[in-house]
């Protein structure tokens, strides 16, 4: 196969990756080749949602998309240290997901979150919504730990927790290229100096010395790498790769 | 019904790592091959520095199909229930040669001769109660020509230990003595390499660079590594990767000998009406296809060749082919290769770039290096401290209980340490017993209705007494290093799907206890061969696929110049 006539990732990221701005009717087509989801444009957003100032999901509900927002704001806030997942472009990335790689998990997203709200009125007496930080932080507690009143979480809080921390990250620290990690923000985080091709032992050296500056490239802005395709991103399964394989 | 295609000489089922190297002696002898693999063509376009494909979601589109789906079952003993796991291996032309880490160890002489060393130094109630085990049919000397066509056709950068028994201190000095010395220097170290062996030589020990199938400057018109940072479970961009898929295979198609047909998947192994084989049965887009064949080469990973061979049942093999004495499957052992150690250091490691192939290896409390009489196992681990970094798996980090897992205080955590932990998983000799083996599952299926691999086994005293030792070992040489955390993962139970699976198809003289004989070929079928680590019956310390090679390239060397033996059958 060969790979589409890409613009540059850092260029679709300015002009349609800004949270609450106006609006860009992007052409899908101008964009990314058709079968490419993972480069499809940042979201999309239709002139009702933009008329409201609220970014549109293909995948989430609104009512979903916020808790959820709220939900990955705790998990990484913006703080003093810098913006978090929010900025990151995390729901973008989950969204987007939910529609390929992540399908099998739509179902667990939308019965997880309906029980974290019920599950803050029942403890808090007020919906995840309305709480504040500190209190958003211990029911997430009780959820990571599965320490919830019985019967409102269909099967286990901490596994619900789980997924959505584990795709949080995949958001916040993954390519840009699937919606998340916005400017390079988990990157930064981590003083992870970026993707490179090539890195040279002299490349090395100054990354020991604390000289190599971060490149804020997506791996997808190297033009010869063949892309992620809608298609084939559905057979995924989203599992750790990492585990017990040499 | 099945078309008949028009035969040829040998058909090799699989042109991974194994069937991958063997296609080109075979091809240069003037032999017509033709390569059926089960999956497609994947190029260096294909492998983009992309942890979420790669490592998250476990290449998508160019491995998980059929792997996935005949991913085997498994359960520690037999009374328990057997669970559904998940297989790592890689379909496409190169195999799993693709995007392993290429680490690519010799064998030392002790694994070659586990039973008569043992019961020779320290008496025959050492070899662990229940084992199997067996001394290979030929020793180390046998195979080392093999090891130096791999080393040098292939392309293997790594620092000799021991030439001709002349001992070199920059390498392992424990390693069986090699003609000559590797085509290419080992891969470079970073400070942290230098750092860790230091450490081992202020311990008394023997740091070395390990060995790797990866060019470490530019040879045979391919690019060196580019330390790039995704060679876990990433193929190479630049073709540094020595994989088959770069190098026996391209090469014996261009001797004209070797046809490579993709999007075949290989359903049985056919036999006359005399029990030779005569060619296999594959399905290729919903359509069945016999290739007819004077020799059939098995080269379809651990799993699929006990499968493969537990599937083909005829009336002269009614159990499967080449099972009349019932031992395929038998004498599996999954690596042990878990029992990680973790290790937290106050300063980075600066381990963004590089590779798990790169890195500081100690062979000192390896195979029988070390005095065992005063220790309850035989056999132990190789010691390798090597780099492996990417963003995802980076935040994933253990918090060793300094921080919580989200939040404010983790983000705070992990800015600071992302980049400051070491883990280490340390290869163990890992022995065959009587209770852990391979057979059909009774009820699950892959999508073309057949029945899967059904693990059964468990990591016993021997290997959980080895997880424990080296434990004690890398926290030691951690620590030595300078790090201010250790702690250590589980020593080992169910024997899980394993990248380094062995046995199966055991390799050796008696028939009663192993399926193919010294040359890889079956006992029963003597035109049936089978490669890769299902014929290996002890594992070494250390990674398989070197091994796995030099006799896949040994057992068409033996075709090849046996021919008219073999065929004439
Ligand atoms: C992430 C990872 C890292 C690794 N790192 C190392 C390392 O550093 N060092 C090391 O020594 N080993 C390593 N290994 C193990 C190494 O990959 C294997 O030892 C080696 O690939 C096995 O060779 P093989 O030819 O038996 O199997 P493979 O290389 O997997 O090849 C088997 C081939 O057969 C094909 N096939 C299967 N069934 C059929 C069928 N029915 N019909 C047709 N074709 C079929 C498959 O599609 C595949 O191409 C690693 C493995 C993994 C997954």
């Amino acid at each position: 196969m060969d790979a589409p006539k890409i613009i540059s990732r850092r260029a679709l990221l300015r002009g349609v990756g800004v949270a609450g701005a106006a609006a860009v009717a992007a052409p899908a087509g101008l964009l990314v080749s058709t079968s490419d989801a993972g480069a499809a444009p940042a979201a999309a957003q239709t002139s009702a949602g933009a008329a409201a100032g609220r970014q549109v999901y293909q995948h989430l509900t609104a009512s979903e998309a916020e808790l959820l927002e709220a939900m990955v704001d705790r998990l990484i806030p913006a703080d003093a240290l810098g913006p978090g997942a929010k900025d990151a472009g995390v729901l973008t990335y989950i969204d987007r997901a939910l529609g390929s790689a992540l399908a099998s998990s739509r179902a667990a997203y939308t019965a997880g979150l309906a029980a974290l709200d019920r599950y803050a009125s029942a403890s808090r007496g007020q919906g995840f919504l309305a709480l504040n930080a500190r209190d958003r932080d211990s029911v997430l507690m009780d959820v990571e730990s599965g320490t919830v009143t019985p019967g409102i979480f269909t099967g286990n809080s901490t596994q619900f927790f789980s997924m959505v921390l584990g795709h949080t990250r995949q958001g916040m620290f993954g390519d840009p290229f699937y919606g998340g990690n916005k400017d390079f923000i988990g990157w930064d985080l981590l003083r992870y100096p970026g993707v490179r091709t090539t890195v040279t032992a002299a490349d090395q050296k100054s990354l020991e010395a604390d000289q190599l500056k971060p490149n804020h490239r997506s791996a997808y802005d190297n033009e010869m790498f063949v892309k992620a395709t809608a298609r084939n991103d559905a057979h995924d399964q989203d599992h750790n790769g990492d585990g017990h394989g040499h | 019904m099945a078309t008949n295609l028009k035969g040829t000489d040998v058909v090799v089922i699989g042109l991974g790592a194994a069937g991958g190297v063997a296609v080109l002696p075979l091809a240069q002898a003037g032999i017509d091959v033709i390569g059926l693999e089960a999956g497609g063509v994947v190029t260096r376009r294909d492998f983009a520095p992309d942890e979420i494909r790669n490592n998250v979601r476990g290449w998508p589109f160019l491995s998980s199909h059929k792997t996935n789906q005949e991913a085997p079952t498994f359960r520690a003993t037999a009374s328990a229930a057997a669970v559904r796991g998940g297989h790592p291996m890689m379909n496409a032309v190169g195999g799993t040669s693709m995007h392993y880490w290429a680490q690519h160890w010799r064998l030392n002489p002790w694994d070659f001769k586990v039973v008569s060393e043992t019961k020779r130094r320290y008496g025959a109630n050492r070899i662990p109660k229940g084992s199997t085990v067996e001394d290979w049919p030929f020793g180390y000397d046998e195979i080392e020509p093999y090891y130096d066509k791999i080393e040098y056709e292939l392309g293997v950068s790594g620092q000799a230990g021991n030439i001709n028994g002349t001992i070199d201190a920059r390498g392992n000095p424990f390693e069986g003595p090699r003609k000559r010395a590797y085509p290419m220097p080992p891969l470079r170290w970073t400070a942290f390499h230098e750092k860790m062996a230091a450490a081992a030589t202020r311990l008394g020990w023997h740091p070395f660079p390990g060995p790797a199938a990866i060019n470490s400057r530019s040879y045979q018109n391919r690019s060196g590594c580019m330390y790039h940072g995704f060679c876990n479970t990433g193929g190479c961009h630049v073709e540094a990767k020595n994989s088959t898929a770069v190098t026996t295979i391209p090469r014996a198609q261009a001797t004209g000998k070797l046809k490579v047909v993709t999007g075949a998947t290989v359903t049985e192994i056919n036999v006359d009406s005399q029990g030779l084989a005569s060619g296999v049965t594959y399905v290729m887009n919903g359509e069945t296809f016999f290739q007819p064949a004077k020799v059939v080469l098995v080269a379809s990973f651990t799993y699929e060749n006990s499968r493969l061979l537990l599937l083909s049942k005829s009336t002269a093999y009614p159990k499967g082919l080449s099972n009349n004495h019932g031992q395929v499957g038998r004498h599996y052992f999954s690596h042990h290769q878990g029992a990680p150690v973790t290790a937290l250091f106050p300063f980075d490691i600066k381990a963004w770039y590089g590779l798990p192939a790169q890195g500081v290896a100690v062979d000192n409390f390896a195979d029988d290096n070390f005095d065992h009489a005063s220790y309850d196992f035989i056999g132990g681990c190789n010691l390798w401290a090597m780099s492996d970094r990417r963003p995802i798996s980076a935040s994933g980090m253990n918090t060793l209980g300094l921080a919580p897992n989200w939040g404010s205080q983790w983000k705070q955590f992990i800015r600071e340490n992302a980049d400051r932990t070491h883990s280490s998983y340390n290869q163990k000799t890992t022995l065959p017993y009587e209770d852990n083996f391979l057979d059909l599952d009774p009820t699950v299926k892959d999508p073309l209705g057949l029945p899967v691999i059904r693990i059964t086994g468990e990591f016993k005293d021997n290997e959980r007494k080895i997880a424990q030792f080296s434990q004690d070992k890398m926290e030691q040489w951690y620590r030595e290093a300078g790090a201010i955390q250790v702690t250590r993962g589980p020593v080992g139970g169910a024997m899980g799907a394993s990248t380094h699976a062995y046995g199966g198809t055991r390799m050796g003289d008696n028939p009663e206890t192993n399926v193919v004989n010294r040359w890889g070929m079956s006992h029963e079928v003597p035109n049936l061969g089978v490669l890769g680590g299902s014929v290996m019956g002890t594992s070494g310390a250390r990674n398989p696929t070197h091994t796995m090679q030099a006799l896949a390239w040994r057992t068409a060397d033996h075709i090849a110049k046996e021919w008219k033996n073999i065929v004439k059958g």
